[in-house]
């Protein structure tokens, strides 16, 4: 190849990534570094008026955070939600992939949609009617637990239930688009492996641990870092069904970082709130990543 | 917002149209969104001309430049009104904005609980009512309180606050005043109506339903706005109807006093000039549409002449609040004031919990305030504060 030819294809390579490029730059990496420089600021309702009145406090917010309770109330309700949420979110949506994939279940097509749609459907119709559902007196959940002769839970009214029944919802909203992804990755899998391991005389689990598994791992992998990253970002959840109550037992980082910006308008220690979560979910990702670099997954 | 946006447009349809006049459009905010919204609108200048303000924001609006003033033409609009209303309205010597409709909170009681008490209504001096409170509770049966003061609301502990006369912030306002002698006294008397066992430490969270404890007599008293009167009268049952009435907040030496509420009417800043708006908030408040938009909200007229017409002062449930509405006090008007209380609460709550006393309470209320305050005191000091 001359290198002419060379030039004009490095030159046609940016030519063609250029678009998505100025996207990334403009609508990522600049408000990124924006909100890094806010962090660093006392934007607020004064400064808002006129931008003279905006001082540089350094690290401030920063210290300021690490000493605000309700902070580490959000920090802790935020990794709960990771800690319990990741594992349901991704047993959920791999069994359900499974049952989908699995060959004696008639009308496949209609399972998957059925599923799926959940994910598809808008989040806020889909908060209110699970409202309604895990009301205290005449809720759906409640009457089937009552069944079992198990007392009426105030689901969104306790400072107990409210985080676990705000799981439940997003475990429900969320499976589907995980379904999907491990359902590609399954039908990746090939038969001649499981029927050769069933004829060795493997059981159903011995083969999913051995065969299937092993075969997924990369995509299980993809789907706790998405997952984790959603969890740590749950906000309109939260919002729409108990605003953060009762007693604050369900303030995510996501949630107090829009009441510090957009409720008190502190901007800039919302904009501290921001940098603090993105260093949390890159530190969890690189640990996913490591650990699964030394299990082999990739 | 919320009730007045509804009834608005019903309003609107009735009123005489001013030929050449430009057409108004109501657009319709919830309360828990309203706050966020119109600092929104102004950050991205899409402000409309005219806007239902809450009384308790005006300072915020008028600090950010979001509002104009009221102009001296208009200035007759705020003659009868309640001073102290007005008077919250009022920041660095100018109106900024006309209010709408008025309210403040006093107790409602059980009137057959405080008379098996040997009551009549509850006294409304401290030491009086305390002792009528404990005649309540003895009365009350087992399991049963006097008052009811939810842990996560600050307006009791303000209210009681504002009755002992507490100032609250100090030095132009850019300093909390929590440790002066007359908020310890307010605090040491709330705290000690959860010590006697005359109030349950419990939030509003914890109460499912008010209205029903109300009529169960788990309580026999508590604190609100004019909002409850519609609520007892549709939510309590008929038998009930009768047992209830409203009195004035007490206060160590008579009564007390409460911070003035309510919304009031602005025209935002971008539209100074437009002088159809001040014309229509004239109309607005007109004798005739104050008592209509009663009829319709149930909100109490922030103007006395209105409040003659309509026949309120002789209503024995919402007399009482223009009593209290004349002993009323305007609260700080600073643009932190919202956050500070918040503050004051979650110290107030954790003290009535036990991890304070009254005055590591009211210090540490004062650090709070103090910090956030902070960039109020940079902009006193540089003169650009309010």
């Amino acid at each position: 190849m001359s290198a002419k030819r060379r030039a004009d294809e490095v030159r046609a390579g940016w030519a063609m990534s250029a678009p998505a490029l100025a996207a990334i730059l403009l609508f990522f990496v600049a408000p990124a570094l924006a909100s890094l420089f806010l962090s660093f600021t006392d934007f607020d309702i004064y400064a808002l008026a006129d931008i003279s009145n905006l001082r540089f406090v350094g690290f401030e917010n920063y210290a300021r955070l690490i000493e605000n309770p309700l902070f580490w109330k959000a920090m802790s309700n935020s990794v709960l939600f990771v800690a319990i949420g990741t594992p349901l979110v991704v047993a959920l949506s791999l069994c359900a992939a499974m049952l989908v994939h699995s060959r004696w279940l008639s009308w496949r097509p209609l399972w998957r949609v059925a599923l799926f749609a959940p994910y598809v459907t808008t989040l806020v119709a889909t908060a209110v009617v699970w409202r309604y559902l895990l009301n205290t007196r005449y809720g759906l959940v409640n009457y089937l637990l009552s069944l079992f002769g198990a007392g009426p839970i105030d689901w969104l009214g306790s400072p107990t239930a409210s985080l676990p029944a705000i799981l439940i919802f997003v475990a429900w909203k969320t499976f589907g688009y995980n379904m999907i992804i491990f359902l590609a990755a399954l039908q990746t899998v090939p038969r001649e492996l499981e029927e050769a391991a069933r004829i060795d005389g493997a059981g159903r689990l011995a083969r999913l641990r051995h065969v299937t598994l092993p075969a997924i791992a990369p995509t299980v992998l993809l789907v706790s870092v998405l997952t984790v990253a959603a969890m740590f970002q749950l906000f309109t959840e939260p919002y729409v069904m108990t605003e953060g109550g009762p007693a604050q037992s369900t303030v995510t980082v996501l949630y107090f970082m829009y009441e510090e910006g957009f409720k008190w308008w502190n901007l800039g220690s919302g904009a501290a709130v921001a940098v603090l979560l993105f260093l949390c979910i890159l530190g969890v990702t690189l640990v996913q990543l490591r650990l699964a670099r030394r299990g082999g997954a990739i | 917002m919320g009730n007045e946006a509804a009834a608005l447009p019903t309003l609107i349809g009735e009123m005489e149209r001013v030929p050449d006049a430009p057409r108004i459009t109501v657009q319709p905010l919830p309360w828990s969104a309203a706050h966020q919204k119109l600092l929104t609108g102004f950050a991205g200048g899409s402000l409309p001309a005219i806007g239902q303000v809450g009384n308790s924001w005006i300072a915020e609006m008028a600090a950010i430049g979001a509002i104009a003033p009221v102009p001296r033409a208009v200035h007759n609009l705020l003659a009868d009104q309640f001073d102290a209303v007005v008077e919250t309205n009022r920041i660095g010597g100018r109106v900024w904005a006309v209010p709408w409709y008025v309210d403040t909170r006093l107790q409602y009681y059980r009137t057959d609980i405080f008379a098996r008490a040997g009551h009549a209504a509850p006294p409304l001096q401290w030491s009086a009512w305390k002792r009528a409170l404990h005649d309540v509770k003895r009365v009350a049966g087992d399991g049963n309180y006097a008052l009811f003061l939810p842990l996560n609301e600050f307006e009791q502990l303000l209210t009681i606050a504002l009755s002992a006369g507490a100032r609250l912030l100090r030095d132009e306002d850019g300093r909390g005043a929590f440790s002066e002698t007359e908020f310890l006294e307010a605090l040491a008397f709330y705290k000690s109506l959860f010590d006697e066992g005359l109030a349950p430490p419990v939030s509003a969270t914890q109460v499912a339903n008010i209205w029903n404890e109300f009529a169960r007599g788990w309580f026999a008293t508590f604190t609100s706005g004019p909002w409850t009167i519609g609520d007892l009268k549709s939510r309590l049952p008929a038998a009930a109807q009768d047992s209830w009435a409203t009195a004035p907040n007490p206060g160590p030496r008579g009564i007390g006093s409460a911070a003035p509420g309510g919304s009031s009417l602005v025209v935002f800043a971008d539209h100074r000039a437009n002088p159809h708006a001040w014309d229509f908030i004239a109309r607005l408040l007109a004798p005739q549409a104050q008592m209509r938009f009663h009829d319709l909200t149930g909100d109490l007229p922030a103007r006395r002449s209105a409040w003659r017409r309509a026949g309120l002062a002789a209503d024995p449930i919402v007399a009482p609040f223009a009593t209290q509405l004349e002993h009323a006090r305007a609260l700080p008007k600073v643009p932190e004031w919202e956050r500070i209380v918040s503050e004051m609460q979650i110290v107030a709550e954790r003290m009535v919990r036990g991890q304070f006393t009254v005055e590591q309470a009211a210090r540490e209320i004062d650090v709070r305030a103090d910090r956030l305050l902070e960039k109020r005191r940079w902009m006193l000091d540089k003169g650009r504060a309010l």
